[in-house]
């Protein structure tokens, strides 16, 4: 199940080009760009890892691109994005963020149903990759 | 961490090609297309004659190589390299539009000559002319020295120069004393480290960024002798030759105009000996050792102005430099003592040749 989060994911995945041009729309902005990877994809799980800080004072998709590459290569099976964020208001806010390398294959989300008291049921969502442990959950 | 990001400086075309997604097609590096059109330049039959004049001037080259002639006296061997570099550019780009595939030509350089013969200013000037020319993208100048690239302790050095290529990629990276990056004496000097990292982003993103490493000529020679990988990666060895005397008078007279100053015509003898007194000092420092005298001249102008039996002052006088403002250098005691001359009755500190920049 291809795991839709972030801009863009509805889309077919960006192409280098295109990521880099996305990247040189946040520098232009001057939105300074950070790299997360993870493969805990739950929609709840906000901590993805850093790779390295947030990078300032770049003038050109080169740096970033450096970096993204850099955590694909190092984590292959791994999902990895890229938050922009906008400084402007004076607190960290996440302009724009997308994955740019997602694991294949994706087995996706089960739903599991918990009956309580009144036959109340409570619902939550278990991905299928964090039932084996961390590093190899997505090894094909 | 940090030794985690070390992987990633391979060839960025091998992590393309590795982690393509299906259906995404990833695109070779555009080496056929127009270098700074986007693509809009129109691909030219096989038979089709290109004037290149017109191209040329379209580029607007002719005016920045006009600029830099009318600003920088002499320097004839480097504005002849510039130029070359700017006609391989422009036929590279032509070829391109014939479909004929050029790979990105490597316009990294050194900059070796003696103190203050303009190589700092040369590399300030370069980045801009290589955006103009379509080269860089950005076209922005990061000057860093050994501090800025090599770190303290081990694993400080590796993010740190990674994080100066990423801030100079698309313009010009300038690593002004270069030679310090190696220290021969310690061998587990973390400049090494810097200096491998330099060389693989050097060979893998040539078109990213331009490296200019600049020294002076003594102290560059042996750093390329410990590392040749770095000398044979840079195209452009250009030597600054140290100034005439007549280049001297003529940087002498620009940097005073621009700072709204003349020099009285009995002043130019003066200056003509001073300058040729100054080169024959020790560490005498080229076009520097001339702003040097020319602010000096103007503080012991202003004490002249100020202390002078008659207050009234026009504006010839506010703007003319007179033959006593040369002459009370230390430059014409009849014993030279060997020192940068300072000046009589300022104060100490308006500037001493022999400070790196
Ligand atoms: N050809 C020139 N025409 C006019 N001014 C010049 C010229 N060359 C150098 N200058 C002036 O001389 C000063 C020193 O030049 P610069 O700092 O570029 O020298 P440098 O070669 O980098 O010296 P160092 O090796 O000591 O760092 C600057 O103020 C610069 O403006
Ligand atoms: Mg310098």
């Amino acid at each position: 199940m291809r795991i839709t989060q972030g801009t863009f994911s509805h889309l077919p995945d960006l192409t280098d080009d295109e990521i880099t041009a996305q990247i040189g729309y946040c520098l232009d902005n001057g939105w300074p760009l950070s790299v997360e990877f993870t493969d805990d994809p739950h929609p709840r799980n906000t901590y993805w890892e850093m790779w390295g800080l947030p990078m300032f004072d770049l003038a050109d998709p080169a740096g970033v691109m450096l970096e993204v590459d850099a955590c694909r290569t190092t984590h292959p099976d791994c999902y990895v994005k890229l938050n922009a964020y906008d400084a402007r208001l004076g607190r960290q806010t996440t302009a724009l963020s997308f994955i740019v390398q997602r694991p294949e294959p994706e087995p996706g989300f089960r739903l599991d149903r918990h009956e309580g008291a009144d036959r109340r049921i409570t619902y939550t969502t278990t991905s299928y990759a964090t039932g084996r442990p961390q590093g190899e959950r997505y090894l094909a | 961490m940090c030794a985690v990001r070390m992987n990633g400086l391979g060839d960025r075309s091998a992590v393309r090609r590795g982690f393509a997604m299906p259906g995404s097609a990833v695109a070779p590096a555009p080496e056929v297309a127009p270098v700074d059109d986007g693509g809009a330049a129109p691909s030219l039959a096989p038979d089709a004659v290109v004037d290149l004049a017109a191209e040329r001037s379209a580029t607007g080259v002719d005016e920045l190589l006009a600029v830099l002639d009318a600003e920088l006296v002499g320097l004839a061997p480097v504005k002849a390299r510039i130029a070359e570099i700017a006609a391989l550019l422009l036929v590279d780009r032509t070829r391109a539009r014939f479909g004929i595939s050029t790979a990105p030509p490597n316009l990294h350089m050194c900059f070796t000559g003696g103190p203050g013969t303009g190589k700092t200013t040369v590399a300030l000037r370069m980045a801009g002319l290589l955006h103009r020319l379509g080269y860089l993208r950005r076209g922005h100048l990061v000057t860093v020295t050994r501090d800025d690239l090599v770190g303290q302790y081990v694993g400080h050095t590796a993010p740190k120069t990674r994080d100066v290529l990423k801030r100079a990629m698309g313009g010009v990276l300038f690593i002004d004393e270069a030679y310090y990056l190696h220290k021969a004496e310690n061998e587990r000097d973390y400049g090494s480290e810097s200096i491998e990292i330099l060389l693989q982003v050097m060979e893998n993103h040539r078109d990213d960024v331009v490296v200019i490493l600049a020294g002076y000529a003594a102290e560059m020679d042996v750093f390329f002798r410990s590392n040749p990988g770095m000398s044979s990666r840079i195209a452009h060895h250009i030597t600054f030759p140290a100034y005439t005397a007549d280049e001297l008078e003529q940087i002498a007279d620009r940097m005073a105009d621009q700072l709204g100053y003349v020099f009285a015509p009995d002043t130019r003898p003066v200056l003509r000996d001073y300058l040729e007194r100054r080169m024959a000092r020790p560490r005498f420092a080229n076009a520097r050792s001339v702003r040097n005298a020319v602010e000096r001249a103007r503080l012991r102008q202003a004490r002249r102005l100020v202390d002078g039996p008659d207050p009234r002052v026009d504006r010839d006088a506010l703007t003319t430099i007179e033959p006593a403002d040369l002459l009370a250098s230390r430059v014409f005691d009849p014993e030279p003592d060997g020192t940068e001359p300072g000046e009589r009755g300022t104060a100490e500190g308006c500037g001493s040749g022999t400070m790196p920049e």
